[in-house]
């Protein structure tokens, strides 16, 4: 802080916490209306306050989902989407670490062509060749299975950036004292090289972790079985089928479902979290 | 492109370890995008029986189709809207807590936590409160004598996608300006006091400008976001409706091939997007090239 100014400082307070209540309230008011029966929607607005029917919709939603809507019970698809992230997420940072091992580590013809071939993935975001790429899938009868789900979405250009800028900035006698002593490149990477990624890994697995659980078009294409269904796309069922007479409580308790646990994920591994993200895309 | 001094003699093992890497981007990525291309020089005959090659037929049809540019110009609305409002709002809240010194965990735990949400959530959570009949935005508006409903009106309808979309971008931009911010050099604003500039001017003068590789690259960011990432929150709330006014360029290709059945001016969108990526990404890289050094 440059000078003291009290008012300046009040002024930012304010603002802040103004930002703050812009940014939370929504997921209040979710919250609000999760914990209230069905009745307490007729009067044309939204309570603000919490009711009693918490346990009674939460329930419902876990252990039967709705029949009306066709959505399976949120503990199965909790469960699915659980599956689907963690897959992704670990599937990801393998792969894109032994490439990034490769380009880095080792000097053979195609590694330029190979590094740009990876780079397009970047480049291609699914919903952008979305119908060719189901085509693929249902040729390769990957169609509802978890194989499909996280298969597809498991290559990473920027996975691959991130580790290989960080084995840049290892120092070269690193390697150069391993191999004096006598270790190969596997073992290298097994006994060096990972343990030294461990921060970046982690910070990344989170990442990913968020990346594979809020999926939406993918597991809505490629699911048509219950069974199969994650959370993110489960909810978006609950919504739009019951849009004539919507049962507010009962989606609102949805979103909150889905939403909680990459939520506490971000909370509780804030200072990881804020490092993968800030290096990741730098 | 760069490598370690000594590096490993292998010939076999570089090529196993970028395997699956590879195997899987040229099944689920280069092969579809190759079949997108090649299917957008195509027609196909109502039967699906019989593809002709036309040339750029495809392309020049959507030149001329009344509803491609109107997604176009949708979609130019609803990127700049998003960006200005989410980069806006985020550039406010991180000078506020770059100011406050005991304080700053506490408001940037609060502000980060909307990344996690998914797009489909952040979109059901305006959906709801943006609600005709019982969101509690509209119920204010019909107050101040507004009857708001985004399923009729199609200004409402952009402006609550746009909101639910900055939404969960605020922590994003957040992040990084707090990161920039705290890399303005103290020695700067300080010799800026003794000279007489107030907050105001010294933001203006010296902070924001500094700010600027930060501020550009956010821009490219959230303009591809709110081009490609929005799907789920445009499919959550109005699904391109009313009257077409949120048919945001990627939702109409998804809504034309997957639902209409339409291949091959399905496919020329799909190139035309792929196009746009290539741009924004190599605009993104150029500013990475400038600012990674080793």
């Amino acid at each position: 802080m440059v000078e003291n100014r009290p008012f300046l400082n009040f002024l930012t307070h304010l603002v802040l916490i103004l930002g703050v209540a812009t940014v939370v309230f929504p997921v209040y008011l979710a919250f609000i209306a999760s914990t209230r029966g069905p009745a307490d929607f007729m009067t044309g607005v939204v309570p603000l306050t919490p009711g009693d029917q918490t346990w009674a919709n939460y329930g419902a939603l876990l252990g039967a989902g709705s029949t009306e809507a066709g959505a399976p019970p949120f503990l199965l698809m909790l469960g699915n989407s659980l599956i689907m992230a963690l897959l992704v997420a670990f599937g990801k940072i393998a792969i894109s670490i032994l490439s990034a091992f490769a380009v880095v580590y080792f000097r053979f013809p195609g590694r330029v062509i190979a590094f740009w071939i990876i780079f397009m993935t970047l480049m291609l975001p699914i919903e952008v060749r979305i119908l060719p790429t189901y085509k693929v899938i249902a040729d390769l009868g990957m169609l509802n299975s978890f194989s499909g789900l996280v298969i597809p979405v498991i290559a990473s250009a920027t996975a691959t950036f991130l580790f290989r800028q960080f084995f840049l900035t290892i120092p070269e006698e690193t390697m150069e004292a391993a191999r004096v002593d006598g270790a190969g490149p596997l073992k290298f990477f097994w006994d060096i090289l990972l343990p030294l990624s461990r921060t970046n890994i982690a910070a990344l697995f989170i990442i990913m972790f968020i990346f594979g659980w809020n999926q939406y078009l993918w597991p809505m294409l490629i699911t048509t079985e219950p069974h199969y269904y994650t959370v993110v796309m489960g909810i978006k069922r609950l919504a739009a089928v019951l849009d004539g007479d919507t049962q507010w409580n009962l989606v609102m308790a949805g979103v909150i479902l889905a939403a909680l646990p990459p939520v506490l994920v971000i909370i509780f591994m804030q200072r990881l979290f804020v490092k993968g993200l800030v290096e990741t895309e730098k | 492109m760069q490598t370690k001094r000594t590096v490993f003699k292998s010939r076999l093992l570089p090529y196993l370890l970028l395997a699956p890497q590879l195997i899987i981007t040229l099944i689920f990525f280069v092969w579809p995008a190759g079949q997108a291309i090649w299917q957008s020089f195509l027609r196909q005959d109502p039967f699906g029986m019989k593809d002709t090659f036309i040339w750029f037929a495809n392309y020049t049809r959507l030149l001329g189709d009344a509803d491609y540019m109107n997604a176009l110009g949708v979609t130019v609305v609803f990127s700049i809207g998003v960006t200005a409002l989410s980069m806006g709002a985020s550039l406010l809240l991180a000078v506020c807590v770059n100011r406050v010194i005991r304080s700053q965990r506490f408001y940037t735990t609060l502000l980060v936590w909307p990344y996690a949400v998914a797009p489909a959530a952040s979109g059901l959570l305006w959906w709801f409160m943006f609600n005709p009949s019982v969101g509690i935005i509209p119920y204010g508006l019909n107050y101040l004598g507004y009857n708001w409903n985004f399923r009729l009106n199609p200004n409402d309808a952009m402006i609550l996608v746009i909101i639910a979309a900055a939404w969960k971008q605020i922590s994003y931009n957040f992040l990084f300006f707090v990161a920039g911010l705290q890399s303005v050099p103290h020695s700067l604003t300080e010799a800026a006091a003794i000279d007489g500039a107030g907050p105001v001017k010294r933001f203006w003068t010296i902070v924001f400008p500094l700010l600027s590789p930060t501020t550009f690259f956010l821009a490219v960011i959230n303009i591809t976001y709110a081009m490609f990432d929005t799907f789920p929150i445009i499919d959550s709330t109005t699904s391109g409706g009313p009257a077409q006014s949120t048919n945001i360029l990627v939702y109409k290709v998804y809504a034309d091939g997957f639902i209409g059945l339409n291949l091959g001016p399905s496919a020329a969108q799909s190139v035309v997007l792929m196009l746009i990526v290539v741009l924004l990404t190599i605009v993104q890289f150029r500013w990475i090239e400038r600012k990674v050094q080793y």
